[in-house]
């Protein structure tokens, strides 16, 4: 496939968001989130990527949940193998000569190991609908519990301590290997940057491949599976496929929030974290890539704007978020905005 | 330890593990079996129910009256919910997933604004006796045989009452029970009730051996949720043979390994299930049955 053919993917039936004005106002967000860092403090911008981080997880969600129809509660699983293994890898190794990244690679690819033996499981059993969250789910309470009682001596890799539910800690933040020196990344502009280039580089990355064919037929199997498998499709290896993407997604989340706070616990894992990502990407718009990505930095931000007041009251509104937009808006509340400004678009226009 | 004292300790481990799947399960299974629908807030009306528990003893109430008054008020709570918000989602029933999801965090969140982090329990009581070197509570044979009487008093009610047979009209054909003049949606929120009375009485029965917080239905939540998998869509002939399974297994690997590999092995059990029986016991019970 040529270069040209690939762009074209950008724009197709499976993404909101078509012509010189969608592509316009991107870009004008873009240049707002590169000049960000002008106009801010150093330590504000590095408290800001804790929102960006989380977007891997939320997209992958969508991939897997939205355009598979999957429902998958396992993603926090998923940023726990990841966080996990990254503590382990680069509190052994270290990360200097571009082993931090390494260990980041490394990192993302057990999480989707983990995904497909899983996946493999599940969806060759022919395990769908809400078995499938229910399994994902107990997945994760379970590695959430096992990891919760790793506080004893005896659970060491190497020189990395697991510590119980009191989480790991003091992993060395992401390094990056350079010409006459390593460029070591704490929370600042420099990590903000390689996480927002990381973002810009995936979300356009998964516009051209769910208007590929393999997201159209990730999208037919969702629509009517057996209509899917008539037609030829083995219909499990996208799901797989699917999920296994999203997996690594939210393995590069895990990867990159241990690596940003330099901490990971297993609370990260436990259902109320497991049900975080499901609201972000239930009131954005599950699927859509672009709903998923803008609702869940809406509902993020609104999210800690909360936490002043106590995380229980915040996790109170999040309950409810989940409640109304399942009952008055299910496609979402972004996503429906979407269809509304398109509309509004084309009425203007004259054409439909 | 003589032979004796070791059959005694495996059937008391097996009993108690399984008087923990049918308890965690049963409200569950009830409302997965009669209606389709998981309802992740399971977990918080079990919470419900040890707290209305806990309440009534102190407000001087026997504890068995507690547990009752713990039941009920779950299982009021439930018809509420299903009222409010289940209803409109049975068409939908990943929907209904994730509805019952946000019930469940404005649940737990909520109670822990009310009442704070931890409460004070009751003790367990009836102490215990001695088999052998061996100490072992009577509390835990009480938990044993309620988990076998409430598998009794389920058959009997949906199979014996003019109720259980309207119930298993509306779920086999819901229009045609609704042509003959069912009030299905009156059976419906029953059904939901009556599960969520059932997780009530599970969180009543157990709160004098737990802590008190409100995360306590996540202790509950994972075995239950293994248990329905594993059992499929029929309580009788599903989740008790899936609990005797199950509790098999987790007595033996937790007597062997201790409690985590219990839990582990009760995931690997559910995985290998849904690989050979996707419809669970339930299907293979009634394999070449239309």
């Amino acid at each position: 496939m040529t270069l040209s053919r690939i762009f074209k993917r950008l724009e197709g039936p499976q993404t909101m968001g078509k012509g010189p004005l969608f592509w316009t106002a991107f870009a004008v967000v873009l240049a707002i989130a590169l000049a960000y860092p002008l106009f801010a403090d150093g330590y504000d911008v590095g408290n800001n990527i804790y929102f960006l981080n989380w977007t891997f997880m939320a997209l992958g969600l969508s991939i897997i949940w939205g355009y598979g129809g999957s429902l998958s509660f396992g993603q926090t699983a998923f940023f726990g193998v990841a966080g996990y293994s990254y503590g382990i890898l680069t509190i052994n190794f270290g990360t200097a000569y571009g082993l931090g990244v390494v260990a980041v690679l490394m990192a993302i690819a057990i999480a989707a190991l983990f995904a497909a033996i899983l996946g493999y499981f599940l969806f060759f059993g022919r395990i769908s609908g809400i078995f499938l969250g229910i399994v994902t789910l107990s997945v994760t309470l379970a590695l959430e519990r096992f990891m919760a009682q790793t506080a004893g001596p005896q659970w060491t890799v190497g020189s990395a301590r697991l510590n119980g539910f009191n989480g790991m800690s003091g992993m060395p933040p992401l390094t990056l290997p350079w010409f006459g020196g390593d460029i070591v990344l704490y929370p600042d502009i420099g990590l903000y940057y390689l996480v927002l280039g990381l973002l810009v580089i995936i979300y356009l990355g998964l516009r051209i491949l769910v208007n590929s064919k393999f997201g159209n037929v990730l999208v037919a199997v969702r629509e009517n599976p057996e209509r899917a498998e008539m037609l030829g499709y083995d219909i499990r290896k996208y799901q797989l496929g699917g999920f296994v993407i999203g997996a690594a997604l939210a393995g590069l989340s895990g990867a990159l929030y241990t690596s940003w706070g330099q901490y990971i616990t297993p609370s990260s894992m436990g259902i109320t974290s497991a049900a975080l990502p499901i609201i972000w990407v239930a009131v954005g718009g599950r699927s859509d890539i672009t709903a998923t990505l803008i609702g869940t930095l809406i509902v993020l931000s609104g999210f800690q704007a909360l936490t002043i007041y106590g995380s229980q009251y915040a996790l109170v509104v999040m309950g409810l978020l989940l409640v109304c937009t399942v009952l008055l808006a299910p496609k979402g509340l972004v996503a429906n905005a979407g269809i509304l400004l398109g509309s509004l678009f084309n009425r203007k226009n004259g054409s439909a | 330890m003589d032979f004796v004292t070791t059959l005694v300790s495996s059937a008391y481990q097996f009993g108690d593990a399984f008087a923990f799947l049918v308890l965690s399960a049963c409200g569950l299974a009830v409302i997965f079996g009669m209606m389709g629908v998981i309802n992740l807030a399971h977990g918080e009306f079990i919470m419900c129910g040890a707290y209305m528990t806990v309440f009534a003893v102190n407000w001087g109430l026997p504890l068995p009256l507690a547990i009752i008054v713990g039941s009920l008020f779950a299982g009021l709570v439930g018809m509420v919910i299903e009222r409010l918000v289940v209803r409109r989602l049975y068409s939908r029933p990943l929907d209904s997933i994730l509805a019952t999801w946000g019930v469940s965090l404005i649940a737990s969140q909520g109670t822990l604004i009310l009442f704070g982090p931890t409460m004070r329990g009751v003790g367990t009581p009836l102490g215990s006796f001695m088999v052998g070197s061996l100490s072992f509570s009577y509390y835990r044979l009480v938990l044993m045989a309620t988990a076998i009487a409430v598998l009794l008093l389920l058959y009997l009610v949906f199979n014996k009452t003019r109720f259980g047979v309207l119930a298993r009209a509306t779920i086999q054909a819901p229009h045609m029970a609704s042509a003959l003049g069912v009030d299905t949606n009156r059976i419906y929120t029953l059904t939901f009730g009556i599960g969520a009375a059932l997780a009530g009485l599970t969180g009543g029965i157990y709160a004098p051996t737990m802590t008190m917080i409100p995360t306590m239905g996540t202790t509950f939540i994972m075995e239950a949720f293994v248990t329905v998998v594993v059992g499929g869509a029929d309580v009788f002939i599903g989740t008790a043979p899936a609990a005797v399974l199950l509790a098999v297994v987790k007595a033996s690997l937790t007597s062997w390994q201790g409690q985590l590999a219990g839990q582990i092995g009760l995931l690997l059990a559910v995985i290998i299930t849904i690989r050979l029986l996707p419809k669970g016991v339930t299907g293979f019970i009634l394999k070449g049955r239309v």
